[in-house]
Order: C-alpha cells, then structure tokens, then sequence
C-alpha cells in the first residue's frame, strides 16, 4: 500500500483500539462498523463502475444466516466466517449473472428487489427461519478456545481490523489492477472497453461477486458479535445504509469504507435512540447534502485538509 | 377450487388497477424527465394516509356519505400537487445534467426522508378506513358477493386513465408538446417549447396519480409503514416487465403481475411477494428490455 494510506489506516486502527480500550462499549460498535466497512468497500468497487445497489444486505443477510444455520453444527469462527464469505459469493454469483447485464436504474432496481423477496421469504418461512423472532447464535470458539465476553469481544475487534487493513489492501491492488482499472471505463464509455476486447459485463460481474463475499463475509462477522439474526438484516434500509456510508466516506480511497462507517456508527448509537421515527430522514437530508455539496465525502475532506495542504507546504 | 380461482381473478383485477396507477406515473415521469423516481412508492404511501384521515374527517361530517369518494380525489390532488411541484423545482431540477449514479443516489434520499415523514406525522399503527367502499356496496357475481368499489371502481379509474392519458398525449397541444421533449429536448427547445415546463407539469402529474392510487388503496388495505417501499419495487417490477416508458405496456403487465400476485395468495401464500419478480425475472432474461422496450442506441 502507498505511504498517503499506510500512515492513516495504521494511525486509525490505533486510536480504534485505543478508544475501545478506555470505553468498553465501543468494541462492540466498532466490530459491527468494521464487518459494514467490508461490505461498504464491496459497495465502493460497483459504484467506481458507476453502478450503485440498493439491495447489498441481501448479501450481508445471506452472510448472517449461513453462521446462524450452520452455527448448530460447526463450532469454530475460523470455519463458520470462510463459509459466510462463501455463501455471499454464490448467491452472488447466481445473483449477479442476471443482474450484471444491466446498468445505472435496472442495476439499483433489481438489486433491491432480489432483496426486498429475501426479506419477505425469511419472514415467512417460519419453520426454517423462525420468522421475525430471528435465530440466536450460541457463542462460537475463535482457534479452538471458548472465550469468555471481553476476551471474545477483543478478539472480534483486532480480528476485524486485522481483516479490514489486509481486505483494504487487497481492494487497493485490485483497483489498481487492469480489471480494476477496466471499472471506471464502464462507468464513462462502456462501448469503448468492448471495442478494446474486454467484455464489460465480466468485468461487472466480478466486482459484485467480489462485494457479495465481502457482505457476506462481514453478515457473517455481525452475526458473531450480536449473537443473533433477524430477517430485518435484509431489509432496504440496511441496503440504503451501506450506500450511505459509501457516500458518506467518499468512493476516492479504500479506506473512505471504514471511515464512513466509523463515524456512521458513533453518530448512529447516540442520533438513532434520540429520533428513532426520524433517523431515516437525518440520513436521507445529509445523503443530499453530501450529493449535492460535498461529493467526494469525508475522505475527500480530510484529503483537502491534511493532503493538499502538506502538499503545498 | 374454480370458486376460488374466480375470486383470485377479481382481488387480481382490483389489485393491478392500484399497481397500475402508481406504475403509470412512474414509467411516464421517466419517459420525460429520464428520471427513475425512487421516491415515488413514498407518493403513493402518503395519498393513502392522507386520504384516510381526510375519509375519517369527512365521516364526522353532515355530508358524510356523499364525501368519502371525492375526498380520495381531493387527497390525491393535495399531496400530488403540494410535493410533486416543491421536489421538482426543489431538487430534481438541479440534477438533470448530472450522472445517472447521483440521480438515483438523489430519489433514493428523497425517499428515506419521505418514508419518516410518514412515521412522524401518521404513527407506525395501522390506519384504515371503510368510508368509500360502504358507500358504494356489494354486488353478487355468481356466487360471490364482492364489493362494487373494488369490482367496478378501481378497475374503471385504472381504464379511465389509460385511456384518458393515450387521448390527452396523441390528441391535445400540451400532450403533443409532452411527447416532442420525451422524443428530442434539444429539438424542441429550438421549437420554442419551455422544457422546464413540461418536466414540472409531468412529473406533478405522475406524483397525483401515485397519490390516487394510494387514495383508491386506503379502503381496501391498512396503511403501516413499508407500504410506500413494497410499491415502488412492485411498480417498478411492472414498468420494467413492460419495458421503461412503455404506458399501454404498464397496463398489461400490472394485470399479468396482479392477477399472478393473486392467483399465489389464495394457492401458495408464502410465495405471494416472490411471484412478481419471478415473472420480471422471467420476462426479463428473454427479451432484456421489456416486453415491449426498445434497447437504447450505443454511442461511442
């Protein structure tokens, strides 16, 4: 990773565990910001495409689930969030086949209609799914160790940056990639990548493969912390969320994911108790502001403040 | 079993006259302003609420009667022509020039904050009101007693409108000057027609019947939140079976999709949302644009 994003992603995770560490309360929104970090970076690759999702918590239920059904029989965190991830990527693949001949209005629509049906369906199959009642998970062991709360907890949060910082990784080189650079060809002329013999739609179709395992894999890292599942994980405004954040951290750098949905969180505990009727407003009103004013997000204002500024300098 | 099957055909009927109006709108605005209103379910939400609380109002009245069907019409007129004019001007107005991304990122907001108005001002309690379909009756057909609001009124707006709108866009001045933007803007600016106008006066229009179709839905279902987001992914599943634009086409995919909603409630309920899309799905991988869509030129 370039130096412009080692030094903030390790100062981050940091002040991340230094925080966590003078509030003990902070460790468990920090977990699930992080495992929204995941899918939001998934939400960061189509949108450098110029496609945006309003149905990614399918992935990241399809991500809670799978830890929730198969939590009865296997024990162990190291087997049960690998079988998250690959639950994500074969919906996703199946899923995406379909979807990833589309773009811009159909591309949004059909995702949040494959979500909208996995929502419905996992509230009435109540035999498997328990309905809205949702499924309790038993705490899993991490390595073989049964770990008591604040070690387990301590453990979900440096696994989750560990996770974070080496997937921002990956995600940085992937962008950086032909395939990754082929992303935003489809955003500005799509016609033009086709004629240089590259299929647009394949290029598509690994990018959601890919931000299908990522939500999948961080559905399955919330199921782990919160310990229980609901079919309300799939609802749209989860869906509506990740595409916050996204905006919110700003789509110019990998770590835009994890700051946006830090802060998201933080806001979240405080603002969402103090107006529960009216959280989806607050965040709608500042979704346009961000559209409208700001357009590169919080990474782009801290790129303002700290990058040019040295740059100058 | 064929006693049933009749009765999945009539809910069917009264069901895709409701999708039908709100479907209508939406495939218009986008046809014009190019627009996927995300935000347009949230229309059709609000016309149903405000609608019950003007029926339940009216209900205490002296002409008590005689007002629960003109004030659906009344409702619709209200919510589509207070919002539809306040968000064009408002917001859409400042994005038609930008990325296809940021005008769905924009209706999706709009949205979100539509959907808490609901719950500030309405509650999350159910809301309902029979006003309007007492007024009007039941009727037997065969033998089914059925109500005559969902037998012949809804079905009978639905058609109304069809009609209503195919005469005003192929025969009147301001609908000919509708279809010259959706066909060329540029070509009909240089004509000296006011665009802004014309994207103004449609998506009002299109607002006003999501408005009634929620209005004429009051009387048959209870208002809770999430009706306003079930209705733009239903609608949306109508318009894009039917091919984005499409209105005739709207007509009779809402009816393909209604009566296959139906059909599943009364013989397979657990899959009732699934069949929709199933259908689009299906519709879908066989012909990409629609049934009835043309794929949009490529440019280089």
């Amino acid at each position: 990773m370039d130096r412009r994003l080692a030094l903030p992603a390790f100062a981050g995770a940091a002040l991340v565990i230094a925080l966590a560490a003078s509030a003990p309360w902070l460790k468990f929104v920090f977990t699930i910001a992080l495992a929204k970090g995941l899918a939001v970076t998934g939400i960061l690759l189509l949108l450098r495409a110029g496609q945006v999702s309003f149905g990614h918590a399918l992935y990241i239920a399809v991500g809670a689930y799978t830890v929730a059904f198969t939590r009865p029989h296997v024990g162990e965190m190291l087997l049960l969030l690998p079988l998250a991830a690959a639950a994500g990527t074969i919906v996703g693949l199946a899923v995406g086949l379909f979807v990833a001949r589309y773009r811009d209005i159909f591309f949004g629509m059909l995702n949040l209609a494959f979500s909208m049906v996995f929502y419905s369906l996992l509230e009435k199959l109540y035999e498997y799914t328990k309905g809205t009642d949702g499924i309790r998970v038993a705490r899993p062991t991490i390595a073989g160790m049964a770990l008591e709360r604040v070690d387990y907890e301590w453990t979900m949060l440096i696994g989750g940056i560990a996770l974070a910082l080496a997937l921002g990784w990956l995600a940085s080189r992937f962008l950086a990639s032909p395939l990754g650079q082929a992303l935003p060809a489809i955003k500005t002329r799509e016609t033009r990548l086709e004629f240089a013999g590259i299929s647009a739609k394949r290029v598509l179709l690994v990018a959601y493969v890919i931000s299908a395992a990522l939500a999948g894999l961080g559905g399955g890292i919330i199921a782990c912390t919160t310990l229980h599942v609901t079919p309300l994980l799939s609802y749209w405004t989860h869906s509506g969320e990740l595409v916050f954040i996204a905006i919110l951290g700003g789509g110019g750098s990998v770590l835009g994911p994890y700051l946006g949905a830090i802060v998201y969180e933080l806001v979240r505990v405080y603002a969402a108790a103090a107006f529960p009727d009216g959280w989806q407003m607050i965040l709608g009103a500042v979704l346009l502001l961000i559209i409208l004013f700001a357009a590169r997000g919080l990474w782009g204002i801290y790129e303002d403040l700290v990058l040019r500024k040295g740059r100058r300098a | 079993m064929t006693l049933l099957l009749f009765l999945a055909i009539l809910d069917g009927l009264a069901y895709a006259a409701q999708v039908f109006m709100v479907a209508v709108g939406l495939t218009l605005i986008f046809g014009v302003l190019r627009i996927l209103n995300v935000a347009h379910g949230s229309f059709f939400a609000i016309g149903g609420y405000v609608a019950a609380t003007l029926g339940t109002w009216a209900a205490t009245t002296a002409l008590a009667p005689a007002l629960a069907l003109p004030a659906l019409l009344l409702a619709a007129v209200l919510v589509g022509g207070v919002l539809g004019p306040v968000i064009e001007r408002l917001i859409l107005s400042r994005i038609y020039v930008k990325e296809h991304v940021l005008q769905l990122l924009v209706t999706f907001a709009l949205f979100m904050i539509l959907e808490d108005i609901q719950k500030l001002t309405w509650g999350v309690q159910p809301i309902f009101q029979d006003a309007p379909v007492r007024v009007l009756g039941q009727v037997e057909v065969g033998d089914i007693i059925y109500t005559a609001y969902q037998l012949y009124l809804l079905p009978g707006v639905a058609l109304a409108t069809l009609l209503g709108l195919m005469w005003f866009l192929r025969r009147t001045l301001t609908g000919r000057v509708i279809v010259a933007v959706t066909e060329d803007r540029e070509a009909a600016t240089a004509m000296g027609i006011d665009a802004n106008r014309v994207y103004l006066l449609t998506f009002t229009f299109g607002t006003v019947l999501a408005a009634l179709g929620g209005a004429l839905a009051s009387p048959t279902t209870s208002l809770v939140p999430g009706v306003g987001v079930n209705m733009i992914v239903l609608s949306f599943a109508v318009v894009a079976t039917a091919g984005l634009g499409q209105i005739e086409g709207a007509m009779l995919t809402a009816l393909l999709i209604g009566l296959g909603r139906s059909v599943a409630v009364y013989f397979a309920p657990e899959f009732e949302v699934v069949i929709p899309y199933l259908i689009m799905v299906a519709v879908l991988l066989v012909r990409p644009h629609g049934l009835f869509g043309r794929p949009e030129l490529r440019r280089v």
